[in-house]
């Protein structure tokens, strides 16, 4: 099955800038929401984020970056790649802070993301900002700004592709079995 | 449609490869000890945390066998693991039952039945590590047999050069002092050739090993090929990036390899004199515990060139990311 | 056992190869009472000799030689049953074609009385398969520190003495041992190397103890005991044998003695003919790729004292045992048990039980063309058969020792001690199919070419290899 484009560059930059409204929104009463990006997209995600917040609010907002390979509940397969440093450079107790990431589907990653957030501090909240929810939830985990829902099988993949990594912007679904079947 | 050529994960060397224990690093490619060491960068970062403990290896079992008194590197092992979330048990084997064979093989029946998940051990003889991992199918991290290998201490070694000057390749690293007596010596040959450094060493012909003739090079078909050893120690440091000082131990002089300690710190010893010699940004390195007065000197030893701690903090980030790989390999087998 | 005594045996239609007589050429030996009957001018039928009551032994396609004689053979017994025995140990050496061993004096108690030595004898009458014969300490408890009482330990049946396992390291309590020894005749049999350069030694030094942080046995710490031994020989007109000796050196100072006329002889190990240091890595030889080591290195099997050597070493005794500067193989048969060698090499016992695989290692000489094949057979046969004869031939001792017969020749009238062997046949050693009670092998699963046959002790079969391999596929 050839790959499916269910986003393009301008819808894809289109849902960051609308999430973006959305944190602020949201967030609007409180002490300044923090950005943080799981890695790896959800790092990229962030930053871009955190641009259009800027960009709307014309003040700076933090961002950080977070591997939650360590609290993942699947040591084998998390090891497969390298521990990237956790970049949380600003306090985080009693302030909201979104948690980044591209897709959404089991929620495991999401849940090992705020085991490790807690260990840098108490955060007034946590939200969740993904770019796809695809379903297929293993965790009683919901989003709280979605760029698109995408209805998916489970031998699907969705990948979201970002010019920092990937060259280019973009949402693709494929079928997995073709080529590598290493993440979903 | 467009079709983008997919990124390919970088499918991880330590991984993909066969590895079960780390026994030297002879048998270790330059991938794989760059994979350590972007491993070791995310497990430094966790130590920088107010929160050092992650759930990584939550239900594994480390155990720690030390046939050989040694604090620094047993306690670099147990933070590593506890950090992790492992359960570590520190297992003190007296100097007494070293002396039969049968009781080394008899503890590793025992670990065997304990079903632990990583082996870490020291052995004063030479190999003990390859014979317990030829006996358990756990695996087994050498932190030292007798005069052989220290493969932790020379990825900590290669870890704090790089990630403070960068690429080891074509750097110039100087080895000075007991080079026949020292695992690390020999591990870090190893390493450092590995990663592309030139490694020159220099130490009193009576402890250098067997056919370390200074003023050649060691021949090609041995793990310590292209490595240069020279007779002065002037000539050793002139214009190094690093250099590394050993440990003198003071049976040396007692078995009559030395005629005296003060001897060897006056033709031997790195000071600031002989350390000036060396270019001006070079690292000053010693694996520890230091013999301050004999080979290194107290200035120099806590100058602003020794890296000397960063070398111990290197060494839990270092020892983390080897336990985490290891165990992540060992329960439930590969993909 | 029947035809022992009185059967008739003859072995039929082989090359039968006997350097004593210079015989080389297809015959059939026969045997008569245990003795050598004749070695017949051709084969004849195999119906002819059958028909005249002789059992027959068809050694069609093979070799037949005087059986080989070890002269350096540790039984272990009594006192450590656990490694081997006279009986297993016996039974090991049939199995390897060898129909006289001498069996070293380490043992518990060692043999430095006439009554351990008599206990030998008596234990190798009641349980041995071939021929042994005692070899006595020189010094009490192999001390070195007092000499034993030679004299009467020959009258026990010692053929030599030795404190091996250990150097006798005080220099002159070596010359006291050589001269003393002179006038029976016998050798001392010398561990040639210095304690003090081999101070916790593990293997030989070189590159593979560098790379793998063991210990080193410089070659010349066997050097400087061989010189010394030299001068001491020199000095006393005693007659001196350099047990397993390994390094080029060594050599180098055997055939300067040889040369100016001295009483020197010289022996070698299958192993140091044929193995390197590098077979410590456990690779079966060779050097790993990369220097890698593999779970396999530090092959406790490989322990041996003197260690394997160099191939340069290799190579000088290689060419000085073909030269007749070392005078025969012999085989420091060392066979341990289990927990003697499942350990780290530290702590391992050296030796390597050896006599099943002998014959195999030292053919290879031939087979790669360094020894012709009656060479071979002079240098496990014909040549040790003379060195045990030589105490009996030398008018001018006293002659306290029993008389050994002559040994190792097919003469008219020897025993009949015979060793039939296949030179080509390949096949893969098995140390759990030792008869040794010593497992401890490098060479588990090399493929070996040329393999014993039959052997012939006395007149009886003591070995056969049909009934045995037809035991194995059983």
């Amino acid at each position: 099955m050839p790959e499916i484009e269910i986003m393009t560059a301008d819808q894809l930059r289109r849902a960051l800038n609308r999430i973006a409204h959305e944190i602020l929104e949201r967030n609007a009463g409180d002490r300044a929401v923090a950005l943080v990006g799981i890695q790896t997209r959800g790092v990229y995600l962030a930053r871009r984020i955190a641009e259009a917040v800027t960009e709307f609010e014309k003040r700076p907002v933090d961002v950080g970056s977070l591997d939650p390979r360590l609290y993942r509940d699947d040591l084998d397969q998390a090891a497969r790649h390298p521990v990237k440093p956790t970049e949380i450079k600003f306090d985080i107790n009693d302030r909201p802070v979104v948690l980044i990431d591209d897709v959404l589907y089991t929620g495991r990653t999401i849940r090992a993301a705020m085991d490790a957030l807690n260990d840098f501090g108490r955060p007034s909240s946590i939200q969740l900002a993904v770019v796809v929810d695809r379903g297929h939830r293993e965790l009683p985990i919901r989003p709280d700004y979605v760029g698109k829902n995408v209805p998916t099988a489970r031998d699907e993949r969705v990948r979201v592709r970002l010019r920092e990594v990937d060259g280019e912007d973009g949402v693709v679904l494929s079928k997995v079995g073709e080529g590598d079947a290493t993440r979903s | 449609m467009r079709r983008v050529a997919e990124p390919r994960e970088n499918q991880s060397a330590l991984w993909a490869g066969p590895r079960r224990d780390v026994l030297d690093l002879d048998d270790f490619t330059k991938a794989e000890i760059e994979e350590v060491m972007a491993n070791a960068d995310g497990m430094k970062e966790v130590l920088g945390r107010g929160v050092r403990k992650t759930p990584a290896l939550r239900g594994k079992t480390v155990v720690t066998v030390f046939f050989e008194a040694s604090t620094r590197t047993r306690v670099s092992f147990e933070q590593a693991g506890k950090i992790l979330g492992a359960d570590v048990i520190n297992v003190t084997a007296s100097a007494s039952s070293v002396t039969k064979g049968e009781s080394l093989l008899n503890t590793v029946r025992t670990l065997q039945a304990m079903q632990i998940d990583a082996l870490v051990m020291r052995h004063p003889h030479s190999g003990a590590p390859y014979f317990v991992a030829r006996h358990l199918d756990t695996p087994v991290i050498n932190a030292g047999d007798g005069t052989h290998a220290h493969p932790t201490q020379a990825l900590l070694d290669i870890y704090t050069i790089e990630r403070l000057r960068g690429k080891l390749a074509g750097k110039r690293v100087a080895i000075i002092g007991d080079i026949l007596y020292s695992r690390v010596a020999r591990s870090d040959m190893i390493g450092f050739r590995k990663m592309g450094a030139e490694v020159v060493v220099c130490g009193p012909p009576t402890l250098l090993p067997p056919g370390f003739v200074p003023g050649s090079s060691i021949p090609e078909g041995t793990p310590y090929e292209g490595v240069r050893v020279v007779g002065r120690v002037e000539e050793a440091v002139d214009g190094a990036d690093v250099v590394m000082v050993l440990r003198i131990q003071r049976e040396r002089q007692d078995a009559g390899h030395l005629p005296s300690l003060r001897e060897y710190s006056r033709e031997y010893g790195i000071n600031s004199a002989t350390l000036g010699l060396a270019r001006p940004d070079a690292l000053l390195m010693h694996p520890g515990p230091m013999n301050e007065g004999v080979e290194i000197s107290s200035d120099v030893a806590h100058g602003s060139q020794s890296v000397i701690e960063e070398q111990v903090a290197n060494g839990v980030a270092v020892r983390m990311a080897l336990l985490y790989m290891l165990c992540a390999r060992a329960r439930n087998g590969g993909s | 056992m029947a035809d022992r005594k009185n059967g008739l045996l003859a072995i039929t239609g082989g090359r039968v190869i006997d350097p004593s007589q210079g015989i080389d050429r297809l015959a059939d030996v026969l045997i008569k009472n245990g003795k050598i009957e004749q070695v017949t001018d051709k084969p004849g039928s195999l119906a002819v000799a059958g028909e005249a009551g002789y059992r027959l032994v068809d050694a069609r396609g093979k070799v037949v030689a005087p059986g080989f004689i070890d002269l350096h053979t540790h039984l272990r017994e009594p006192g450590l049953e656990y490694k081997e025995t006279i009986a297993t140990g016996t039974a090991a050496a049939a199995r390897g074609g060898y129909t006289t061993v001498c069996a070293m004096p380490n043992t518990e108690p060692p043999q430095d009385t006439a009554s351990v030595v008599e206990f030998v004898v008596r234990r190798a009458r009641e349980t041995a398969v071939v021929r042994v014969l005692p070899i006595g300490a020189i010094t009490v408890g192999r001390h070195g520190k007092q000499l034993t009482e030679m004299a009467e330990l020959a009258g026990a049946g010692a053929i030599g003495f030795s404190d091996d396992g250990d150097p006798v390291a005080d220099a002159n309590l070596m010359r006291q041992a050589l001269s003393y020894a002179s006038p029976l005749g016998l050798p001392i049999i010398n561990h040639c190397q210095d304690p003090a350069l081999t101070n916790g030694a593990q293997m030989h030094e070189g590159a593979v103890s560098a790379h793998l942080g063991l210990t080193g046995w410089p070659s010349q710490a066997e050097a400087t005991m061989v010189a010394r031994d030299i001068a001491l020989c020199e000095l006393t007109g005693g007659r001196l044998h350099i047990a397993h000796i390994s390094t080029r050196q060594a050599v180098d100072l055997v055939r300067d003695a040889r040369e100016r006329g001295l009483n020197v002889t010289a022996e070698v190990t299958p192993h140091h003919l044929t193995l390197t240091d590098a077979w410590v890595y456990g690779k079966r030889g060779s050097t790993p790729d990369g220097g890698a080591l593999t779970l396999g290195a530090y092959d406790t099997n490989t322990k041996v004292n003197p260690p394997l050597r160099s191939q340069e070493d290799v190579d000088a005794v290689v060419d000085a045992l073909a030269e007749g500067i070392i005078d025969f193989i012999a085989t420091d048969h060392a066979p341990h048990a289990e927990t003697d060698k499942v350990c780290t090499y530290v702590e391992a016992a050296n030796g390597i039980s050896n006599i099943e695989t002998a014959f195999a290692s030292a053919i290879s000489l031939v087979h790669s063309g360094k020894l012709s094949i009656a060479q071979l057979v002079d240098r496990m046969s014909t040549a040790p058969g003379r060195f045990l004869g030589r105490a009996a031939a030398d008018q001018t001792v006293r002659a306290k020792a029993p008389a050994i017969p002559g040994l190792g020749t097919l003469a008219n009238g020897a025993p009949a001690d015979v060793v039939v062997f296949d030179p080509d046949e390949e096949w893969v050693v098995e140390p759990s199919r030792f008869v040794s009670k010593g497992k401890n092998s490098p060479l588990a699963g090399v493929t070996m070419k040329g393999r014993v046959a039959t052997t012939i002790f006395g007149g009886a079969v003591v070995y056969d290899a049909a009934a045995d391999h037809a035991g194995a596929s059983a």
